[in-house]
């Protein structure tokens, strides 16, 4: 898996082995601190940008702080990490977040 | 009132400090409170986490949602953690004033402020500890699977109250105020901007600040996490839940709380609790019991409000 860097005050380096680890039991600051909770959703948020009025209501109210702004200033949706709350969806003033039944993952191979 | 499109360009507000893929539940009410707190103190905060879901939610060795310094605590230690560290900062502020900017923010759940931590709450507010106590209520140990706390309401099922609580809700924002401390605040997850605010006016006030948080909890309250938000709402609006700052001995009511001084613009309790599970088997009689307990909340306010006028 291939880390995002997110530490914009100051790059920290992402352990890939127990050597890595600090010597004192400290934590330290990482998107997925329990692994990708994407895994999580039962239902997926979907933004129709047609729809969608920037009025920013869905970013206010994310829990998690997956949704985020785009060049053209659009919210958009970090499924890695979203828990699928549908929070998002129930509050946009214009309807414009669809709830979409994640589909399952295919067995084996 | 600020403005959303502001907020996302600024460059302290516009932060995430609680990363994305931490263990808090979907939809947790704290979760969202915790956000807009920290949008308001930037990442110049330290933060000490008595026992709770918030011990939790951080995630795992050796990765941390919180992008700013965070410590975990004994449940009963939240104030008493922070008087050390604000007592460490003013000896370390006199070799480096650089520090002198640093917020100290006692995070704790009801249980952890309401229950076990009152002691420490209480020492650190008489002497005047300069940080910001914040407590996010969602009425109940949910971290150890929803036992009742101090803060739980009248009539609501946990796992100890298995048939409904059988005692009121503890006033503790009002045992804040008695401590005559500089600002005291409430403030509901359902209205993050009005937290946002409340937090940044505690910013900026020396002294002991105290605010608390009715944190809508979805596994707990028994309710589908989608409607966190309106759950929230509907405490505020029927008025079991009642959003105001007291500055300097002085109250106000805040946001929507402002017009429901009248029980005429209150709406009945059952558009609340209806929405919720843990309510499921109250009684027709109970829910009198609870409603007049509202009522009397705000007679008890309308007389602060008449007096100091
Ligand atoms: C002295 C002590 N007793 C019990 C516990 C177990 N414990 C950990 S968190 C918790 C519940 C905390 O409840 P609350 O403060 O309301 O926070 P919440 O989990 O609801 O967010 C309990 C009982 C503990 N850590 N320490
Ligand atoms: S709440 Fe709806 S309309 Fe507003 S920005 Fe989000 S998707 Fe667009
Ligand atoms: S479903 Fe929940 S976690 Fe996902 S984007 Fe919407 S509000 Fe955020
Ligand atoms: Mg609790």
């Amino acid at each position: 898996m291939t880390e995002k860097k997110y530490w914009k005050w100051k790059e920290i380096e992402t352990h890939t082995s127990i050597n890595d680890l600090p010597p004192v039991p400290l934590s330290l600051p990482n998107y997925g601190s329990l692994g990708e909770t994407g895994d999580w959703r039962t239902f997926r948020p979907e933004i129709d940008k047609s729809k969608c009025n920037k009025c920013y209501i869905c970013w206010m109210y994310c829990p998690e702080a997956v949704i985020e702004i785009d060049k053209d200033g659009y919210p958009n949706i970090d499924y890695v990490y979203c828990k699928g709350c549908m929070i998002c969806a129930h509050e946009c003033p214009k309807k414009a977040i669809e709830q979409v039944r994640e589909k399952k993952e295919p067995e084996g191979e | 009132m600020v403005k959303l499109k502001e907020l996302i360009k600024d460059p302290v507000a516009g932060e995430e400090y609680f990363l994305k893929g931490n263990s808090s539940c979907a939809g947790c009410g704290g979760e969202l409170a915790f956000r807009w707190i920290m949008k308001a103190l930037g990442k110049r905060t330290i933060v000490v986490a008595p026992a709770s879901c918030f011990n939790v939610t951080i995630g795992l060795y050796p990765r941390a949602g919180p992008a700013i310094p965070y410590l975990n605590m004994a449940f009963a230690a939240g104030a008493a953690t922070c008087s050390g560290i604000v007592a460490g900062l003013a000896a370390r502020k006199k070799l480096d004033p650089s520090m002198e900017d640093i917020t100290v923010l006692c995070f704790a759940g009801d249980g952890g402020t309401i229950d076990i931590g009152i002691q420490g709450l209480s020492g650190a507010a008489e002497r005047g500890t300069d940080f910001i106590y914040i407590c996010y209520d969602n009425e109940a140990y949910m971290n150890t699977g929803t036992q009742r706390s101090g803060g739980t309401p009248f009539g609501a099922w946990t796992t100890t109250t298995p048939t409904g609580k059988k005692e009121h809700k503890k006033n503790v924002p009002m045992i804040m105020a008695a401590h005559g401390i500089p600002y005291v605040a409430t403030a509901c997850a359902g209205y993050p901007l009005d937290l946002y605010q409340k937090v940044l006016k505690a910013k900026k006030i020396k002294g002991t600040k105290y605010i608390h948080v009715l944190a809508p909890c979805a596994p707990g309250w028994r309710f589908p996490t989608e409607q966190a938000i309106e759950v929230g709402r509907k405490a505020v609006q029927t008025g079991m839940w009642i959003l105001y700052e007291i500055e300097d001995g002085k109250m106000t009511l805040s946001g929507p709380s402002k017009n429901l001084l009248d029980k005429k613009n209150r709406k009945p309790i059952e558009e609340y609790i209806k929405l919720q599970g843990r309510f499921r088997n109250i009684s027709p009689e109970d829910v009198k019991v609870l409603q007049k307990w509202v009522d009397r909340q705000w007679e008890d306010l309308k007389i602060r409000l008449a007096c100091q006028s």
